[in-house]
C-alpha cells in the first residue's frame, strides 16, 4: 500500500512544469525548477483526487530545497527556499 | 496553465504583516465547524476539498475576504455540493439572519441563550 521511497536526501530533482486545471499543491513558481531533496516526509493521500471527494492514492511527500536564484531574479546567495512536494511532481535530474 | 488567485508566489506584494491578532469568536467558530465537518465520524469533506473550494472563489472575491471568511464560503459551497444543505435554504436563512433573526431554529431547546454575535 505504502509506495516505495524512490528519492533519497541529496537527489537533484526537477519539478514538473505541467499545467493542471484541477486542485494541486504544487505552486506555480516552483514548476520547472531544479531543487534538491532534503527529506522524505511520509506518504499521504493524493490531494488531487481527495479534493473531489474521491479516494487519494498514497503518494510520497518530500521536502525539497531550492536556491533562491533558481526561483527569483536577482537571487540572494546563501538563501534556500524549502517546499513540500509530492513524488509524482518530481523527476530525477542527473548531476 | 490555470492560475487561481491563491497561487500568488512571486506576484508583486508589500511587506509581510507579521502581527498576530487575537482570534475572534467568528474565526474560532469557523475553525470548529471545519473540524466537526471533517471529523472521521462525519467526513463530509477533506481539507483538500476545502482548499479546492477556497481556490475556486473568483479572484476578486478571494482577495476581498479574510482567511476564515474564505473557509466559511468554501464550507457552505461543499455542504451544498454534498447535498447536506440546499443553496436556497442557505440563502433564505442568511437573509433572515441579516434581517435580525435568530440562529435558533424551531424545535431547538428553549431557554438556551442565543449564540453571541459572531463579529
Amino acid at each position: 500500500m505504502t509506495p516505495p521511497v524512490r528519492l533519497r536526501p541529496g537527489t537533484r530533482v526537477r519539478v514538473d512544469a505541467r499545467g493542471v486545471d484541477h486542485h494541486c499543491r504544487t505552486p506555480r513558481y516552483l514548476r520547472g525548477r531544479l531543487g534538491r531533496v532534503v527529506a522524505h516526509l511520509g506518504a499521504f493521500g493524493d490531494p488531487e483526487t481527495l479534493a473531489y471527494h474521491r479516494p487519494g492514492a498514497l503518494r510520497n511527500l518530500y521536502q525539497v530545497e531550492f536556491e533562491h536564484a533558481e526561483l527569483w531574479s536577482p537571487g540572494e546567495a546563501g538563501v534556500l527556499i524549502a517546499a513540500d512536494l509530492f513524488e509524482h511532481w518530481l523527476s530525477v535530474e542527473d548531476d | 496553465m490555470s492560475s487561481a488567485a491563491h497561487d500568488m508566489g512571486g506576484d508583486p506584494a508589500g511587506p509581510v504583516d507579521r502581527s498576530e491578532p487575537e482570534r475572534t469568536l467568528f474565526e474560532q467558530r469557523v475553525d470548529a465547524m471545519q473540524r466537526l465537518l471533517c471529523a472521521p465520524d462525519r467526513a463530509l469533506f477533506t481539507v483538500d476539498a476545502l482548499r479546492r473550494a477556497i481556490e475556486s472563489l473568483p479572484a476578486d472575491t478571494y482577495r476581498g475576504l479574510g482567511y476564515y471568511e474564505r473557509w466559511l464560503r468554501a464550507m457552505a459551497m461543499l455542504l451544498v455540493e454534498r447535498g447536506v444543505i440546499a443553496e436556497d435554504d442557505l440563502r433564505v436563512r442568511v437573509a433572515a439572519l441579516a434581517a435580525g433573526g435568530t440562529t435558533r431554529r424551531a424545535g431547538d431547546p428553549a431557554g438556551a441563550p442565543p449564540p453571541e454575535a459572531g463579529r
